[in-house]
């Protein structure tokens, strides 16, 4: 993109012509008393249309005056929009784009063409016909590379039909505008790959998602009837050795639940799986005021309740937990492996010694 | 009252603050660029980024309203990281000019990148350049080092009120520019040279004088209007280097008109260092006693009724007091201080009856304008931007009776001549709905009103105006007199105007002119032609060789007020200290001092011999200019008791300058007015297209 450096030779005067003071009248209209500068966009675009392609800086000063706009607010409005031109340009105005998806797809080809064409950015050839001047992305990537001529779009260019298009639009032929190769719009070249089953469009479908819905339901009350099973087997005493290791224990129901398993008895049996040898020291009273087990990531108000109600009230209680003690309160509580995953442990030895000080 | 965390500390600041502003109040300071407390914001620098809890990603501070409950971190990782990078993408286009740049010592960036930037570049491509602007024999330009704020651009709009400034193009392409290269008139523009973070606008008078640290500064007041503006004088060795703004939120808040900053080149220039005397019709150097004998010889073969003093715009109380006792101890009764030829009188309605009874902030709170015989842009230019401040913020309608200009705000121009004031009196016209529908109605009376002989008249017609208008009561003081000159308000409070109320200082001139005058005496009065002082035996005492010196008989050379302490009184009635910066050239003295050593050789000794005994005895007489920094205001019911005594006519109220940039002997001499004058005209032909 290239600065917009007005042009040095400027007509005398600029006011708009009967159409477009018309179109620039409504526009004004369009917005309420005192915000008139709000049309100054679309002024400005008609100043171009109507001064081919060009707004010369008479026309900054006539929009100002009607829109009661300081003229430097007018300039800096149309230096902004690399859409209005400050300078004469060619009658076919070409806008490359040489953004990354673009230039992915072989802009450099099409700036080429664009040079030995046309000539330099920014200059308009001999002949009066071109001038081209590399934009920021027009929109289009999906038919990369592309350039907009005048007010139309170009798409899907290569070096070749690009050539054949500046040569069309110098002699005056017709030119195919949007996508040149074969293809309809953004549409898939070659015609549709997806969603080609005409069953799709003749009705032929009409209400068969509640098929799918039923098909859902039947999963749902399988899989409720295999939990249900397991819940009743596990109620039977299973022999168990007092040393067997915490996390055996603990995989086995995240392993078995198909659903997040719903039933609180599930708790009870695993407190039964663990020996009490491993408990933690346990107060029945806080030390004075209990610490505010919360503040450990991962402990919630309801943790801090079940932590309570097994006696565990001090960072420091939590802050000498062995393994074994860790597997005997991660089988109390329902989240399991938290404390390990938090890392309860380092947390609360660290909360103790900052209470400590 | 949204209550806030800010680096851990709980802070409740009042409804409608920004981010910053709450950090400030919590003294925590956020680098900042583009924000400015006095302009609007924009928040395109990024450089106050801070941390709030609960956002993804850090936000800008100078833009973000402060709400109930927010948790800011000003001094995380995360914004020690956003500052380094915005600094560092700040700095891959600036220049690393820093020893050859004028804004070295006192810039922004420099100051903020040894603060919170990083120690090296990573950048290793070409960087940006840009093209000089011109914009006017004040403001040196350097863009390639602008850092893209818009604080010019917001200032000039805002502030000054005039659309001169613009930033065109985007990205890398932005730059701050004037119309077509237009050169920038307005009488503020200087302040964008303080506003400018870096050094891309600078002060081109000032261009490679001085470093910021070589540089001793002293407070004082400005004397270039009756604002009184306060400013820092920065002097090296001897001479004034600069003059800078000081914040004053009553008075000019921190700007000045470029008259106040840039008038120092003219204390270096056509300045009167030793006595002369008129020999043959030469003047030729002398001392200061046989200066003092001639005066002596004179005033004892002159009659008191023909002797006269005429009191100059820049004078300090202390020296007016000293000048105006020493012609009462001479039994001189002509005594007349209204250079401007205001025929306004001190007895009309006392104090109320000439200075600016509101105070400069109220201006704000007005909700309806009369300007009359005024134009506020050029007699009192800080004063003016206040209105521009109200117009923009409060919508406050503006009209004028008087000659019409540009006030940079849009008015409704009732009439040129006093005439209109009948028909606002009489509610003819539309505006005085406004003014009589508004709560706060202000009206602003310039001396250009009272330059005719139906001046009592206009006088009456205005109080009376204000009173019907609802100006005047216990909760609103809307009329106001706007003094242009500094020394004004002082010596009309210490009733330096003839007690014959038909001599005023145009009769006094006349009679001067026409050789009835046995001695005139100028207390650095300057405000007349040549002529007038031809035939008359003049004394001349002040700073520089003016109008005044030309053709006078005995020049006494005095300070400039950057060269002594005096006391100022403003337009409001405030009365500020200012402070001497340097010292007067050569043989030159206090005014006060040399008015106290005459006064001795005269026979009529002054009782003082200090200028603290001067200011006691003067507090006798004037108690109010003992308090300093504060406005003692006059007594409004004198205003509202006036009679319509007389008619008025129809002759246009013209304001009382019409050579903004030569208003005064130190203008005359700097070479920086001649040069924003020719400016100014150049501007003014192109506009109107008669450059051909």
């Amino acid at each position: 993109m290239s600065a917009q450096k007005m042009a040095i030779e400027q007509p005398e005067s600029f006011v708009f012509n009967a159409k477009f003071s018309e179109l620039a009248k409504k526009r004004i209209a369009m917005y309420p008393e005192g915000k008139q500068a709000s049309a100054v966009v679309p002024l400005l675009w008609f100043a171009q249309k109507q001064h081919d392609n060009w707004i010369p800086e008479a026309a900054l000063r006539h929009i100002g005056d009607m829109l009661d706009m300081a003229y430097i607010r007018v300039l800096e409005v149309v230096t902004f929009y690399t859409m209005f031109n400050l300078a004469p340009v060619g009658k076919h105005f070409v806008q490359f784009c040489g953004t990354t998806p673009c230039w992915l797809n072989g802009a450099d080809k099409i700036k080429d063409v664009c040079e030995s064409e046309i000539g330099a950015q920014n200059t308009i050839s001999d002949d009066g016909e071109f001038s081209w001047l590399e934009v920021e992305c027009l929109g289009a990537c999906v038919n990369a590379p592309m350039v907009q001529i005048n007010d139309d779009f170009y798409e899907d260019l290569d070096e070749e039909n690009f050539r054949q298009l500046l040569k069309d639009l110098k002699s005056g032929k017709p030119t195919k505008i949007g996508p040149q190769v074969d293809r309809i719009n953004a549409a898939p070249c070659g015609g549709a790959t997806t969603l080609n089953d005409k069953s799709l469009f003749d009705g032929s479908m009409l209400g068969s998602y509640k098929d799918v819905l039923k098909q859902i339901e039947q999963a749902e009350a399988e899989a409720a009837a295999i939990s249900a099973k397991e819940a009743k087997e596990a109620e039977k005493p299973a022999p168990k050795k007092a040393d067997e290791k915490p996390e055996a224990s603990d995989k086995k129901p995240t392993k078995k639940a198909t659903k997040p398993a719903k039933a609180t008895n599930s708790t009870n049996t695993d407190a039964e799986n663990v020996s009490d040898d491993l408990k933690p020291a346990m107060l029945s009273a806080p030390k004075g005021d209990a610490d505010d087990l919360k503040v450990i990531k991962g402990v919630g108000p309801k943790l801090e309740g079940v932590l309570n109600g097994l006696g565990i009230y001090h960072y420091s209680q939590i802050s000498v937990w062995n393994d074994d003690n860790i597997a005997w309160v991660d089988s109390k509580l329902q989240f399991k492996g938290r404390i390990l995953r938090d890392g309860w442990v380092k947390q609360a030895g660290e909360l103790a010694k900052q209470g400590d000080k | 009252m949204p209550k806030l965390t800010i680096d851990g500390k709980e802070i409740e600041v009042e409804d409608g603050l920004t981010i910053l502003q709450a950090c400030e109040e919590a003294d925590v300071e956020i680098p900042r660029f583009c924000y400015h407390e006095r302009l609007s914001i924009a928040g395109n620098c990024r450089m106050c980024l801070v941390e709030m809890e609960r956002a993804p990603k850090p936000v800008a501070s100078c833009a973000m309203p402060a709400g109930e409950g927010m948790v800011i971190k000003t001094n995380t990782p995360l914004v020690k990281k956003a500052r380094e990078g915005v600094m560092e993408f700040m700095l891959i286009n600036h220049p690393l000019d820093c020893p050859i740049c004028d804004q070295g010592g006192e810039c922004d960036l420099q100051d903020q990148s040894m603060a919170y930037g990083l120690d090296g570049t990573r950048y290793t491509e070409s960087k940006r350049a840009m093209a000089e602007q011109n914009f006017g024999p004040l403001i040196k330009t350097e863009m390639t080092r602008c850092i893209s704020c818009t604080r010019c651009v917001r200032f000039t709009t805002e502030v000054a009120g005039v659309h001169e400034l613009g930033q065109t193009g985007r990205g890398e392409d932005a730059e701050i520019v004037s119309y077509l290269g237009a050169v920038v008139t307005n009488e503020m523009s200087g302040n964008v040279i303080d506003l400018c973070p870096v050094g891309a606008l600078t002060s081109r008078p000032y261009e490679f004088n001085a470093r910021p640290w070589e540089l001793r500064k002293t407070q004082s007041i400005d004397v270039m209007d009756a604002v009184g503006s306060n400013i820092r004088v920065d002097v090296r060795g001897r001479e004034v280097m600069r003059v800078m703004p000081i914040n004053n939120d009553d008075v000019n808040e921190e700007w000045i008109s470029d008259k106040t900053r840039f008038i120092w080149d003219g204390l270096k220039t056509r300045r009167l260092d030793t006595p002369y005397l008129r020999k043959d019709g030469a003047l030729v150097a002398t001392t200061w006693s046989e200066a003092f004998e001639a005066i002596a010889k004179k005033v004892k073969t002159s009659d008191k009724n023909k002797m006269a003093g005429l009191i100059g715009d820049l004078n300090g109380a202390e020296e007016i007091f000293a000048f105006k006792s020493l012609m009462d101890s001479l039994g001189v009764d002509n005594v007349d201080c209204r250079q401007d030829r205001s025929n306004i009188r001190p007895e009309w309605a006392g104090r109320a009856g000439y200075i600016f009874n509101s105070g400069i902030n109220a201006i704000e709170d007005a909700d309806a304008l009369l300007i009359i015989g005024s134009n506020p842009r050029l007699e009192a230019t800080v004063l003016n931007s206040r209105i521009i401040k109200a117009v923009k913020q409060n919508e406050m309608p503006v009209a004028l009776v008087g000659e019409a200009a540009d006030l940079a705000y849009e008015y409704t121009h009732i009439g040129n001549g006093a005439e209109s004031l009948n028909e606002l009196l009489k509610g003819k016209h539309s505006f005085a709905k406004t003014l009589k529908a508004a709560k706060r109605p202000m009206i602003i009376v310039g001396q250009g009103t009272f330059i005719g002989d139906d001046a009592k008249a206009i006088f009456e017609t205005i109080a009376n105006l204000a009173t019907n208008i609802g100006a005047i009561n216990d909760d609103w003081t809307g009329l106001n007199f706007l003094q242009s000159a500094a020394s004004r308000v002082a010596a009309l409070d210490l009733g330096c105007v003839p007690k014959n109320e038909s001599v005023n200082y145009n009769s006094i001139l006349n009679a001067s002119k026409a050789g009835d005058l046995d001695l005139l005496f100028l207390l650095s009065a300057d405000e007349m032609k040549l002529c007038d002082l031809d035939n008359s035996f003049v004394v001349y005492m002040g700073s520089h060789g003016d109008v005044g010196a030309n053709s006078a008989d005995i020049i006494l050379p005095s300070a400039a007020y950057t060269e002594k302490f005096a006391t100022y009184i403003n337009l409001e009635g405030r009365a500020q200290l200012g402070h001497k910066a340097t010292f007067a050239p050569g043989n030159a003295k206090d005014d006060w001092a040399i008015i106290r050593a005459l006064s001795d050789h005269l026979g009529h000794k002054l009782p003082f011999d200090s200028l603290e005994a001067l200011r006691s005895k003067m507090f006798d007489i004037a108690p109010h200019f003992a308090h300093i920094g504060s406005q003692s205001a006059g007594d409004m019911s004198q205003l509202q008791s006036q009679k319509i005594s007389g008619d008025i006519s129809s002759t246009p109220l013209n304001s009382t300058i019409a050579d903004y940039y030569h208003t005064n002997p130190i203008a005359r001499a700097s070479k920086i007015m001649d040069d924003c004058k020719a400016a100014k005209l150049a501007a003014i032909s192109e506009a109107t297209g008669t450059n051909g």
